[in-house]
């Protein structure tokens, strides 16, 4: 009969221990960063994944000449705000939000097309403990119609 | 005792579930892959990015079937219903391969057409890009909801491109999130070759020289290794594998287009608030390299839609 108990238990624990974290994800990717694309139409592409304080994920995309570009990169608060520099095929720097007050929207355009790579990183908050926050980040790309 | 037993069996199912459950839900979701799996890096740019740190996550990303569309549609060229996929076709499609393929290529189709303004097209298409998602078991990425507000837009290009944005991102998110990477992947490939199709048939083999078209389609030599990548990811499933081999094909003849680009240089334009990256590119294609790369995409898009 105590198996009987355990019966529901487990039930339970299985529904519970199954972090809908994606879900979460992509809740959150629509609910705060589609917004800041405004103007610009939405690629409809999804990036998300949960990061930890201090880790770093990085995309690879080309860029079009003649469109126009916003990216933005947001962050749930639970982790400290996310760095991201953009390198050209050469590791050239090309951009970085460091050096403009960690704004997390870009706005740029490209003279010929170019394959970039933009780096996250997850700064730390230097909060002490066994397990590191982690939270959602989105890259979410958007461009201007041309009629 | 019977009894007893019987629970235990439903004891180490439910177990087994769980276990199973746990490691599915590490994972990551998306075009993500961890770099202990693998250290390639798309492969005109091996070399540049070499000894970097290693990254946690990893994301390969193509133009979206709207970013094709919209790139074919500043490039100036015109509309040509005939080269889209017939939505008729829609019913010959059963296999989740078939589905995701299509699904990517119906929402190119639909993108073209909305930028367009091909009003009766849209409905159309959109119902096709429905079928191919609920096919995939993908739930409530385009609704009812949807298709009435896009008739309510008909007329207007930027809601309705919103509309397929939106519908597009649910389809892949969901597919992300669901742990089908793979089918998310194709999805993406279809519409990739969908825009690379379009294009190719758009453009006059007499007039090469100087087509800004032709420009969009050397740019996507850009790409090519991003969606190799992207597929590799999911090496090993069939139908990922017969892609990879069908991509490999493209990748051979742009490889036969010289492409040398002069370093990138950032300028910030104050009065327009954008940052533009400077640089110039020069490619060198020839007519029977096209030409070939024409008739490669087409066959491969045949096989896609038949």
């Amino acid at each position: 009969m105590r198996i009987l108990k355990i019966f529901p238990v487990l039930i339970i624990c299985l529904l519970a221990f199954n972090p809908d974290s994606n879900a979460q994800c992509k809740a959150f990717a629509k609910s705060k960063c589609l917004p800041e694309l405004g103007e610009y139409t939405h690629d409809g592409n999804y990036h998300a994944t949960v990061l930890l304080e201090g880790e770093e994920a990085e995309l690879y995309k080309t860029f079009y000449s003649d469109m126009d570009y916003r990216m933005v990169v947001c962050n749930e608060e639970t982790i400290g705000k996310v760095e991201f520099s953009v390198l050209d095929a050469n590791r050239n720097l090309l951009y970085s939000n460091k050096d403009a007050n960690n704004s997390q929207v870009w706005d740029f355009k490209l003279q010929s097309s170019q394959q970039l790579k933009i780096v996250l990183k997850v700064k730390s908050t230097g909060q002490q403990g066994m397990n590191p926050p982690s939270g959602c980040v989105a890259i979410m790309f958007g461009f201007k119609i041309k009629k | 005792m019977n009894r007893l037993l019987k629970i235990s069996k439903y004891l180490v199912v439910l177990l087994v579930l769980f276990a199973f459950v746990m490691t599915g839900c590490r994972s990551g979701g998306g075009k993500v892959q961890k770099v202990a799996d693998t250290t390639s890096v798309p492969q005109g740019n091996a070399a540049a990015y070499e000894n970097l740190k290693q990254a946690e996550k990893i994301f390969y990303t193509l133009p979206s079937p709207l970013e094709s569309a919209m790139l074919i549609k500043s490039a100036g060229a015109i509309f040509d219903s005939k080269l889209l996929n017939p939505v008729d076709n829609a019913k010959n499609y059963s296999t989740n391969r078939s589905m995701a393929v299509n699904l990517g290529i119906y929402t190119c189709d639909l993108s073209f057409a909305s930028l367009y303004d091909q009003t009766q097209l849209i409905i159309d298409y959109m119902n096709a890009a429905k079928k191919m998602a609920d096919g995939l078991g993908i739930l409530d990425a385009i609704q009812k909801e949807d298709i009435d507000k896009l008739e309510e837009n008909i007329h207007n290009t930027e809601a309705i491109m919103e509309i397929v944005s939106q519908t597009y991102l649910n389809s892949n998110s969901y597919l992300e999130d669901n742990g089908q990477q793979a089918i998310a992947s194709i999805v993406l490939a279809g519409g990739w070759i969908e825009g690379l199709y379009i294009s190719t048939q758009l453009v006059d083999m007499k007039k090469l020289g100087g087509n800004k078209l032709v420009g969009r389609i050397i740019d996507q030599k850009l790409s090519v290794d991003i969606l190799l990548n992207l597929l590799e990811n999911s090496k090993g499933n069939p139908a990922i594998d017969d892609l990879i081999t069908q991509i490999k094909k493209i990748r051979t003849i742009f490889d036969k287009i010289p492409l040398e680009t002069s370093p990138v240089r950032p300028e910030y334009d104050k009065e327009n608030d954008i940052t533009v990256l400077k640089s110039e590119v020069h490619a060198d294609l020839k007519p029977e390299v096209f030409a070939e790369l024409s008739s490669a995409v087409a066959e491969i898009r045949a096989s896609f839609i038949k």
